[in-house]
């Protein structure tokens, strides 16, 4: 099963310029989260974060009991192999070719047999649909083909973590399609925790359990994928549809006035549901699309009713239209237990907002709250 | 968050005026050459990489170092067979310009030659693969770059540059010997005879272990610096450029050090 990692508190700078500071949220055992933000708000960052590369000055990243900002250099190496990472820009190595680059990690760390060694390499290469490319040099493939070799070498070694950095930038929207799917396939098969940070917003709405959001140097908003596709927040709003009208600007902040007055403009359009298409797969409006199931044949994702269970334990502490549209995802069992009252409301507690897996499920533990907005 | 912990916006000179600064920085280039010296003895030695490295710093380096030494050479041998006539030690100049060259010329043109194009082809290389993640990557995946990279790249700077010692050595006293016997009309005889007579086998060792310890030096800078680039291709460039000069400053500041303790150590012949 996957791993879970919590974050808590965690500031970063680089010398005065501070990235994003009191992050906190807790990736699910096994779930898959995205975490949004307009570019240059730090979700590279906060990616380098999660395996170690750059050390936030505050808070802590839990993972199996390590404090990865705390932990030793020897340790760290040891929870790196949890992870599987894929880098914005693939991250090969430009002196060997794809095949060599896949199978580094399997030399590395195991003592397989060069012919399994190759086994498996040209499964992970079919995979992301890289047949017949072993050869090539990093240099003489395009963009798109980096990342799904830097894809494939991130897979190799079944991470239980698996961090992607735009793993949909410079792909077609139909490549960008099978890999989603292949996101939620694999999510199925290995059950691990999975990070995707995207720009895509057809990927954000379909794809996860979980949505972020960073704006403004904070974690603006993280929960359940139902919380911020039916939130009311205007920067959510803005960033789901595609808008220029809304508080984040081009470069700088906007300030209130302006924001106020592109509101009203869009209102006396007719709102976000009549604002037609935005880029990048926002559509207008808030409604909360299906989620992408696994291929036909794949077993259940195992996440999947960790996650359903979660989210009722959660239910009453949502808005009427959240609440609403979680309702409508959770089979029948939960929905009675909820509703029979057996998920006590709870006071906040330490800034968790999901229970700890040890809650005894259906009983009725105390519970920590959702973490409120700030 | 409360207005005391309001982010502060980036100031032009944020911290570069503090005197901490340059401490700071040597700090950091010493704390990496220690990683470096710990991880020399880790297995597996990346041999492969040793060789390619050594290969790819030797084929930067030998043309443009044969080049510089034979006017190197010439120079030196014009500057001693004019001094020497001067003084009337005409029989000593085969014995001063080998001195010259062993002594100084070879290590000096060693240093250049190491630091300028040696250094500043593993400080590109190792750049442009950190700006492309390559070395994040490396290190996500479980693997020291200090160990996988650096350490081979460093040993292969220092067999370089004690082989371009060597080479200076002997394309210089050739040059010299071309000059002075045949554009200055020095009798060959008496250059060849003279060899022996001021230089001894300590000045030729001596600048061996200088270029070895400009190999290192050199190694660990580039190293060092191309590890830390950031900021796109520019920051590459930032970097070697940087890395090249901190070189040539700390080689010749070791040059003169090692000199020093030389002639303490070493009597100069006839004494
Ligand atoms: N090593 C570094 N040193 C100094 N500043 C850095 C470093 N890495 C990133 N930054 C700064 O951190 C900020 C956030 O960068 P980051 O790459 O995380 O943005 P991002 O959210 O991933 O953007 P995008 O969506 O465009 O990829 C930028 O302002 C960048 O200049
Ligand atoms: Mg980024």
């Amino acid at each position: 099963m996957g791993v879970e990692v919590r974050v808590e508190g965690l500031t970063k700078s680089f010398g005065s310029q501070n990235i994003w500071s009191d992050v906190t949220l807790t990736l699910p055992p096994g779930e898959i989260s995205v975490l949004l933000g307009p570019s240059g708000t730090g979700k590279s960052v906060f990616l380098k974060s999660l395996v170690g590369l750059l050390k936030p000055e505050r808070g802590s990243i839990v993972i199996k009991d390590t404090d990865i900002v705390r932990t030793s250099e020897h340790r760290l190496y040891e929870v790196r192999k949890l992870f599987g990472v894929l880098f914005q820009d693939g991250a090969l190595f430009g002196s060997m070719n794809l095949f060599d680059n896949i199978a580094f990690p399997l030399r590395e760390h195991t003592r397989k047999s060069e012919s399994d060694i190759r086994w498996i390499v040209l499964e992970k290469m079919d995979m992301v649909g890289l047949q017949g490319a072993e050869g090539k040099l990093p240099g003489e493939i395009s963009g798109g083909m980096r990342k799904r070799a830097g894809l494939a070498r991130a897979l190799v070694l079944d991470p239980e973590i698996i961090l992607f950095d735009e793993p949909d930038s410079g792909l077609d929207p139909v490549r960008v399609a099978y890999l989603n799917q292949l996101i939620v396939d694999l999510n199925a098969q290995i059950d691990a925790t999975f990070l995707i940070v995207t720009h895509d917003i057809g990927t954000a709405r379909t794809v996860p359990d979980n949505l972020g959001l960073l704006f403004r140097r904070h974690l603006a908003m993280f929960g359940p994928r139902e919380q911020l596709l039916t939130s009311q927040e205007p920067v959510v709003r803005q960033f789901l549809n595609g808008r220029r009208e809304g508080p984040i600007g081009m470069s700088e902040e906007k300030d209130v006035a302006q924001v106020e007055a592109e509101m009203a403009a869009l209102e006396a359009r007719g709102g976000d549901q009549h604002n037609g298409v935005g880029p990048k797969g926002a559509s207008g409006g808030d409604a909360v699309p299906p989620q992408l199931e696994p291929s036909p044949g794949l077993p259940e994702r195992q996440a999947q009713r960790r996650r359903q269970e979660r989210v009722a334990r959660m239910l009453h502490e949502f808005d009427p239209a959240t609440a609403q549209a979680i309702r409508a995802s959770l089979p029948e069992d939960l929905l009675a237990q909820a509703d029979a009252g057996v998920f006590a409301p709870t006071p906040l507690a330490g800034g968790r907002h999901w229970a700890a897996e040890s809650a005894p499920a259906g009983g009725a533990a105390v519970l920590p709250g959702p973490r409120g907005r700030s | 968050m409360t207005d005391g912990e309001k982010p502060k916006a980036p100031g032009l000179l944020d911290g570069k005026l503090s005197p901490l600064r340059p401490l700071r920085a040597s700090g950091n280039l010493f704390a990496f050459a220690l990683d470096v010296a710990r991880s020399l003895p880790r297995r597996p030695f990346q041999f492969r990489e040793f060789v390619q490295q050594t290969w790819f710093v030797a084929s930067v380096t030998i043309l443009p170092t044969a080049l510089v030494a034979i006017p190197f050479g010439a120079v030196i041998a014009l500057q001693l067979g004019s001094l020497t006539r001067q003084l009337g030690a005409e029989s000593f100049t085969g014995s001063a310009s080998v001195l010259a060259v062993l002594r100084e010329a070879s290590p000096i043109v060693t240093a250049l030659l190491i630091a300028g194009a040696g250094g500043s082809a593993i400080c590109a290389d190792l750049g442009a693969r950190k700006i492309r993640d390559e070395i994040d990557a490396m290190e996500v995946l479980g693997i020291s770059p200090i160990q996988r990279l650096v350490v081979p790249r460093v040993l292969a700077a220092m067999v370089v540059a004690t082989l371009l010692n060597g080479l200076v050595s002997v394309v210089g006293v050739a040059g010299g010997y071309f000059f002075n016997v045949v554009l200055q009309g020095g009798t060959p005889g008496a250059y060849l005879a003279s060899f022996g007579a001021l230089a001894q086998v300590e000045d030729f060792w001596s600048g061996e272990v200088k270029a070895l310890v400009f190999g290192l030096i050199a190694g660990i800078v580039a190293s060092y610096k191309g590890l830390n680039a950031g900021g796109g291709p520019k920051g590459v460039g930032d970097a070697v450029n940087q890395s090249v000069v901190i070189t040539f400053l700390l080689l010749f500041a070791v040059n003169f050090v090692m000199t020093a303790v030389y002639f303490q150590l070493v009597p100069p012949k006839g004494q």
